[in-house]
Order: C-alpha cells, then structure tokens, then sequence
C-alpha cells in the first residue's frame, strides 16, 4: 500500500510526454543547448528524454523480484524451515541440548517411550523403559540419533513452556523443560507385534488406512537403546551380519514373493477391465520358453478362475497372467504404486524397485508377476499399497507424530493426516477385497477366517536364494469391524511359507486390536 | 541477566528496524520539509538506539574495552557523515545518508561480532571511502567532461579486468583480485562504476543501431573476461546492468527481451560448458544430497536461517561462524540467524528504498548521460543485493557476491559508497537547476 502510493507519487514527477524518440530529443537538446547549460532547459520546454515509462517499468521489475524473494524467504520458513533445521547436519542443535531438557516420546496415550532423566548433579540420561521393544522406531539418542529421536530431534529440544517461567529460568540460568512429542504408536499393538515375531528376524507395521498413523513398528533383531554407549561398538561392526541397528521395516529391501500378485491382479484389471473371463488349468508347473515356474510344493490346482488363483496363490496361474499382460501397462502399473520412484514422506526409508519394461524377455516377465526376480520392496512400501485398497485407492502418508505438548500439557502443534496419493479406482480396489477376501475364507489366509472380523490379505513365501526351501514369510493385509479399519504387513525372515509363519502374527494383531479396545 | 537483555533486545531490535523502514516509504508520501526532517531525525534516533544496544550487548559479552572505543568512534562517524552533507551540500538526499549510515552501522555491528579486526578494518575503510567520496558531487557537477571519457571508462575498465584475470588471485575458484602494497583490491567492484560510465556516455551520445552494436561488444568484452575470470556474480551484474541501461536508452523492449533471451542461451550454454556453473546449480537444486560438499554453505545458511526464525536467537546466541565466508557473501544468513526474519526482510526493504531512490533520480533528471548513469548504479546495487540474498535463501543459487555495505569487504564498501555519491551527486545536480516551475515537487 505504502509502496504504491509512493508510485502513484513518483508518477506525477513525470512529465507527460515519456515516448519521444531520441533523434529528436537530441536535436532538442541541441537547440536548446545554452538554456541548458544555463540551467533554462527545463524551465522553457518541458520536453524531456521522458524515460519515465521505461523507468516505472524497470522499477516494477526490481520491486516484483525483491517481493519475490521476501515472499520466498516467508514461504521457506513457514513451510520448510522446521525439516531443513531438524537436519543432522545442522550443528545448532547442539545449542539448543545446553539450554533445553530434552521432551519426552509418549505413545498415544501418553505413556513414556523416552524421557530424560536429570540427576542431582545435573546429570542427563535417557532413559527407555520398553528397552528393545520399541528400538528402530523411536530410535535413540547417543552415538548419533535415529527413528523419531532423529525425526523430531528439533521439536524435542524446543521448550513451549509458559513465557514468563522461561524467562525466570534464562535469568537463573537454569534449563527449561523440551517439548513432549505424542507418536501414534500403540503400546499393546507395539508388545503384540514384538512378542508375535519371536526370536525371527523380519519387520511387522500395523497402520491406520484412513489417516496414515503407524500404530506399530517392529524391526528384528534389536538392540536396546539404554545401552548404546556400552554396546555402540559392535553394533556398528556387526560381526554376525545381523544388521541390528537397520530399521527392517522402513529400509529393509525384500523380494515380495506371491504378495506381489495384488499389482499383477491390478494390471491385469487395467489391461481387461474385470477378472470374470479368466480361466487357467494349472498342472503344478508352467514353462515358456527356457523358464519353468513351480506351484508352492509343486500342488496342482486344476481349472481355475483369478479369484481362485489368487486365494490359493498359483505361481503357474500368475506366471500365466503376467504374459498376459501387456508389458508396458505392466511397467505403468508398477510406477502408478510408487515402484522406482521417491515418495515423499516424513521420515527416511528405502527405494523399492522392480525391472518390469516393455524391454523385459519371458523369464522376467514369468518372474516379476510371481513376486520374485530383480523386484524388491521394503514392508513399508507394501502397507501402503495395502492400505490404498483398504481406502478407496487412497495412500495416506504414514507418520508417527501426532502431536506436540509443552511439559505441562498444552498443545503447541497438532499433525493432520495428509493424502499422499490415489494410486487405484474405487472400483479397483473392490476387486481387490474381493480376492484377497477369498484367500482369508477359502485360500492361504484361512487362520484369519473369525465373526469378529472381517479380514483381507495376501500371503507371500518369498525365495530369497536359489536353493528351494529357503524363502521369507509375508502376509499383507486388513481387518475390519464395527467401521474401524487396520492394515498390517509382516515378514518373518526366513521362516517358510506366509500361511504358517506370517499369518498367525496378523490373527493376533487383528485380536488384539478389535477386542481389546 | 545479559541472557535475559538479549532475550528481549531481540524485540526491540525488530521494533526499532520496523520502525526505521516505515519511514523510509512514509517519507515520501509526505510534502512538507519540516515533516521529512522529522522524519529522519525519528530515523536516526532508532538507528542510534540499535547501535547502542547492540554495542552495549557485544561490551557485555566480550567485556572487550576497545568495543567502547570502537562504538564512541562510530559514533562520531556516523554523527559527522549527515553534518558534513548537510553543510557541503544542503540539497542532497537526507533519505539516502540515513539509509547509507543504517546499512554501514548493521554491517559494522555484524562484523563485530563476528570478527573484531575484521570489523575494525572495515570501519577504517569506510571512514577513508566516505571522506573520498565527500567530494564526488562536487566533481559531478564541475567535471562536465565527465560524459566524454567514453573510450577511457571501456579501456580503463577491460585492462583492469584483463589484470585480474591474469595474474588474480584464486578465491573460492573464482579470480578475482589482486593485491597492490600489500593490499587486496578487487578491480570488479570499480570497474562495474567506470562501465556504467562507458555505456551511459556511449548511449547518450547516439542510439543508431552503429553505436549500439559498438557499445554491445564493448559490454560483452566486459562480461566475457568476467565468466572466464569464473566471476560468475559480476559478470550476471555487468550484464543485467547494460541490458536495462540499453532499454532505458532506446525504449526498446525488443532488445530487452532479445537481451534476456540470449542471457537465458548463454546460461545454459554455461551450464553445460562450464562444471563450476553445474556444481552451483546443483548445490541450489538439490543442496543436501551434496551437503558435505558444494551443498555445505548453501545448507549452513539455511541452518541459520531457520534456526534463528522469525525473531532470531539474539546477539551472541546462534553460530554464525558455521557458514563458510559468513563475514562476505553469507552475512545477510548470519543477520537472520541473530536478529531474526523479520528484521532481516526490513534490511531488504531498506535496499529496495534505496533502489527506488536511485530510480526516482534517473527519472527526475533531464539529463541523458546522467540518467543512464544513475539507472546503471541502481541496477547494479539492486541486482548485486538481489544475487547476495537470493542466494543466501535460497531463492536462486549461489553466486558469490557481496551485500553492499554491510558484507566485510574494502572494495565493496569503497565502491558501493562511491555510488552512493555519484547518486548524490546527481541528484544534487538536478536539484540545482532554477526550477521556478516545479519548485513543489523538488524534493524527494
């Protein structure tokens, strides 16, 4: 406003004739040259270079680039600013520790996950009391800081607390109280998860469709992150290859073996509309060319339509469907799941990728559409796609913080879900529950078969080496009841097949969740 | 207790600034003298308050003697430089001293913080610079052959370049100065004055095509030595600066648009000729899967930025010295981490007073040559403010140059204050002109 007047201003300086060419205002000044020199120029012709117009656009140019810029650097902090900050790069952090006791991890009932504990001499400890149960995903904070000690390093070193009781601690020098960071994780789903998965290596998520919120996250083997100055050492050298300190379920790459016949069944819609006119007589085995696929322990299904090849997850039938398929509505249906591609979410994890392209011969082809091959995905990955067909076709974006609270209680900043992508039709996704409803009521899935609710799922027995027998046990999947709605997506490493090892994990998570609440 | 002063000095900073910058655009709209003066007596009062409690802050924390000395001493600067203009020369432009004096005064309070020699150093540059530059509008006025040097400001100006260029000094990857008796002099920042001058004094002359072509190669030598010399800063400066002069000079938007469009060629010529232009880009596009690398100031800056937020950490409080060259090219980061957002984007608004200022006298004056002139120095503090900032946040990438007036840096505070007077000059000259007729609009 101010600025525009001031423009308005400027302009009344001008004089009105702005556009006149030079020849002339040359020939003027000439003429004009000892009322010039004198001083008279102006005074007796009011004709001027009249740069006027050119110069209020030149000025419009700068003022609209210095706008720009100001309107970036809001733009930055009002937006950006608290990610880029949260960097483990950003050295200022380490100000804020000197100031600041550092918040607490609550769980969503506010139960303390992490907290700081301060000794009579001042002395900090942080302190975890589910020790290893929760490690990779709230993370900790010594050696370094990982999970959402990592995530919300900034938050937590940040104290909200009331302004005046501050300002008496900065003037007694003493420290104020961090912020409490409230996560969406769920302690009985968190146990439920962690004590299903045994001594086996693999990940388990469970998380809310509809809103995103990781409920439960457990990556095996662990570590407990009390005792990370002491234990440091050879959890970084890793000796026994364990990789303790990776995060299974967000970084860890598996190939998905028969889970992934969800996204061959999708393209298969995508190329033809429906499943209803596919039939396949499977004889326990299918070669084409130089590849043979074999049925699990080479069963032989018979006449089967999709819905049964599904339920009873048939290599042969999928490596059929997947020759089926045109190769580049294959490729694209991979890149519409957020194959090959960075997802944009609030914590860091690992690529998946699949070879699929209209380039790729039989054997690849035959391979990807049984889930095996050069394809590789992290749980993570799976549990969106997962939760999309339990969401209309919707991914939401996967968080853990839900909130954040001054020490008192009061709220400094609530996070809402937040869509990340459509990745199927409505349509689509009805199919899909159709036939992963039948591999729970007729198919591989029958241990979640129950009237308490009504579960969906795949199971996956992924070969992870040439010899035979050596495969990691997966089930992806959901349940619903009474209008709520949980996905989850467990791999047992190692195990077997998905129906023995994996499944039972997801039936005492869904107990878990729908008849304890 | 000096925690809790600087807790809520940071407030009053902001305040005070806010305050400052208001009255930059207030004053304009207002007619009266004795309101305008007002105005910049209300000006100088909150500069001086900010001078003060910064100065008290950095006393306390440092518990330094020589920071009273050094203080009492700026003090007298920045009370003698508005007194000596107004007894030499009554007509100039009060607004411009006063935004002259703020920007030197954040600079000097900046720097010694950062670095007390350094800040010393500058002060003593400055004083010298300002005391040169005192006499440049009377050189203005009387020097009428001033417009005629034409082929000496092209000669002068690409031999000092050519200088640089072969036996400069490797800063940063980028030649750019040499030293003289022990001295480091960055010719560029000169130059960039004297090439105003050759285009301003070519274009005034005749704007046939002959002598646009003539002035165009002359300009492009200029800028060409500049990217081989990988000044990649001043180089975009010469080169916006002639474009917009050239526009001014014909009214042509053709060449304007012509201008931009081989500027946009050029660069992404540039970008795949040169790596040190890739290496810039891609420390702006994507910083921080570069970060220990060519993404580390980029990101250092925006740590700053963003931690210090919108009211900043206050004096003392953050870690400024973490960005590479801070003193230089980051400073406006260091600004932003300490005083907050706020207050820095007041510093951008007293740049862009002072650019529309510099617009508003090419506009008034009837006088080709100077005209030019003054569009030329707008351009080119506008554009080098805009390049130091933009980079800084982010905006646009890095590019290397200095913030006028207030970044560490004896060439660039002697040139920019140089402008300053030319400007001054101008507008004094201007001014001196019998205007019976328009004796109300006299005074900006």
């Amino acid at each position: 406003m101010k600025v525009s007047s001031f423009f308005k201003n400027m302009k009344t300086k001008n004089l009105p004739d702005s556009d006149r060419n030079f020849r002339e205002d040359q020939e003027l000044y000439i003429e004009n040259y000892e009322d010039y020199a004198t001083g008279n120029y102006l005074v007796d012709n009011k004709k001027s270079p009249g740069n006027g117009k050119q110069l209020m656009f030149l000025t419009y140019v700068f003022v609209a680039v210095f706008i720009a810029m100001m309107g970036y650097t809001v733009y930055f902090q009002l937006t950006q600013s608290s990610e880029v900050i949260n960097s483990s790069y950003n050295k200022r952090q380490d100000i804020f520790s000197d100031k600041v006791v550092r918040g607490k991890i609550l769980s969503n009932n506010k139960e303390v996950l992490a907290e700081t504990q301060v000794a009579w001499d001042g002395t900090e400890t942080r302190y975890y009391p589910y020790e290893n149960i929760f490690a990779h995903v709230v993370g900790y904070s010594a050696k370094g800081k990982s999970g959402i000690e990592a995530n919300a390093n900034f938050t937590l070193l940040r104290s909200n607390a009331f302004l005046l009781e501050r300002m008496k601690n900065t003037l007694k020098g003493e420290k104020n109280i961090g912020d409490n960071v409230i996560t969406t994780l769920d302690i009985d789903l968190q146990k439920t998860a962690y004590n299903a998965l045994g001594n086996y290596r693999g990940a388990v998520i469970v998380m809310e469709p509809e809103t995103g919120k990781i409920l439960a996250m457990v990556s095996k083997p662990d570590y407990d992150p009390n005792t990370m100055e002491t234990t440091w050492d050879s959890l970084v050298a890793d000796n026994s290859g364990e990789s303790r300190l990776l995060n299974r379920a967000t970084h860890g790459i598996y190939p998905p073996g028969s889970t992934f016949k969800i996204i061959t069944t999708l393209a298969y819609i995508r190329q033809f509309g429906s499943v209803d006119s596919y039939q396949f007589d499977c004889s326990g085995s299918i070669t084409e060319e130089n590849t043979t696929i074999n049925c699990y322990h080479n069963s032989v299904h018979g006449d089967i339509d999709l819905k049964t090849s599904f339920a009873k997850s048939c290599n042969s039938s999928f490596a059929n469907i997947g020759l089926l398929i045109d190769k580049k509505e294959f490729e694209d249906t991979c890149n519409s799941l957020m194959f090959n591609q960075k997802i944009s979410l609030p914590f860091s994890y690992k690529q998946s990728s699949v070879a699929i392209s209209k380039d790729s011969d039989t054997d690849e082809v035959m391979q990807t559409a049984i889930g095996q091959g050069k394809t590789q995905m992290t749980p993570l990955h799976m549990a969106m796609i997962t939760s999309a067909i339990a969401n209309d076709g919707i991914v939401m974006k996967p968080y853990f913080i839900d909130s954040v609270e001054n020490y008192e209680g009061t709220l400094v900043k609530e996070y809402s879900p937040k869509k990340s992508a459509t990745i199927m039709t409505e349509s689509e996704t009805e199919i899909l529950k159709e036939l992963m409803r039948a591999a729970v009521t007729e198919g591989t899935a029958s241990k979640l078969s129950t009237s308490t609710y009504t579960a969906y799922g795949k199971t996956g027995s992924a070969e992870y080496n040439d010899e035979k027998g050596d495969s990691h046990s997966w089930f992806t999947g959901f349940a619903e009841a009474n209008g709520k709605r949980i996905v989850t997506t467990i791999i047992v490493e190692g195990a077997g097949s998905g129906s023995e090892y994996a499944v039972p994990i997801a039936g005492k998570l869904f107990n878990q969740y729908f008849t304890n609440e | 207790m000096i925690d809790l002063l600087i807790e809520l000095s940071k407030y009053v900073f902001i305040i005070l600034m806010g305050l400052y910058t208001y009255y930059c655009f207030r004053v304009v709209t207002k007619k009266n003298e004795d309101v305008k003066n007002l105005i910049y007596v209300k000006q100088k009062t909150t500069m001086f308050v900010i001078h003060f409690l910064a100065n008290l802050i950095i006393y306390l924390k440092t518990g330094d003697p020589g920071i009273i000395i050094f203080y009492l001493a700026q003090m007298a600067f920045f009370i003698a430089l508005p007194l000596l203009y107004n007894v030499i020369y009554p007509k100039s432009s009060k607004l411009l001293i006063n935004n002259m004096c703020m920007l030197l005064m954040i600079g000097f309070i900046m720097l010694t913080r950062l670095a007390f020699t350094k800040a010393v150093r500058q002060f003593e540059i400055a004083v010298i610079s300002a005391i040169v530059a005192l006499f440049i509008p009377y050189f203005i006025k009387k020097l009428t052959f001033l417009r005629d040097l034409t082929w000496f400001y092209a000669g002068a100006g690409i031999i000092l370049l050519a200088i640089v260029f072969i036996i400069g000094q490797v800063t940063y990857g980028a030649k750019l100065s040499f030293e003289i008796a022990g001295i480091g002099i960055q010719p560029s920042e000169f130059v960039k004055i004297i090439y105003v001058f050759f285009i301003a004094s070519m274009l005034s002359k005749a704007k046939d095509l002959y002598q646009i072509v003539q002035t165009s190669i002359f300009a492009a030598i200029h800028v060409i030595i500049l990217v081989i010399s990988k000044d990649l800063g001043s180089a975009l400066i010469f080169f916006i600066a002639y474009l917009f002069m050239l526009f001014i000079a014909t009214h042509n938007v053709l060449y304007l648009g012509s201008g931009f469009l081989a500027g946009s060629v050029a660069a992404i010529a540039a970008y795949y000729l040169f790596h040190h232009v890739r290496v810039r880009v891609l420390a702006f596009t994507d910083p921080f899967s570069v970060i220990d690398n060519e993404g580390y100031q980029v990101t250092q800056s925006l740590f700053a930025i963003g931690t210090g937020g919108w009211f900043g950490m206050g004096l003392y409080q953050g870690y400024p010295k973490l960005i590479p060259v801070v003193e230089e090219d980051f400073i406006f980061s260091a600004i932003s981490e300490e005083f907050g957002i706020l207050f820095a984007l007041c510093v951008i608004l007293v740049y862009l007073s002072c650019f529309i200022m510099f617009i508003n006298i090419a506009m008034q004056i009837k006088d080709d040559f100077f005209c030019l002139c003054a569009t030329g120095l707008a351009c080119i503090l506008g554009f080098q403010t805009f390049l130091t900032i933009g980079g800084a946040v982010k905006f646009i990438p890095s590019t290397g140059v200095t913030l006028p007036l207030i970044s560490y840096g004896g060439s660039s505070c002697f040139s920019t204050l140089i402008i300053f007077a030319i400007i001054q000059g101008i507008y004094i000259y201007q001014k001196q002109k019998p205007h019976k007729k328009r004796k109300k609009e006299a005074s900006y």
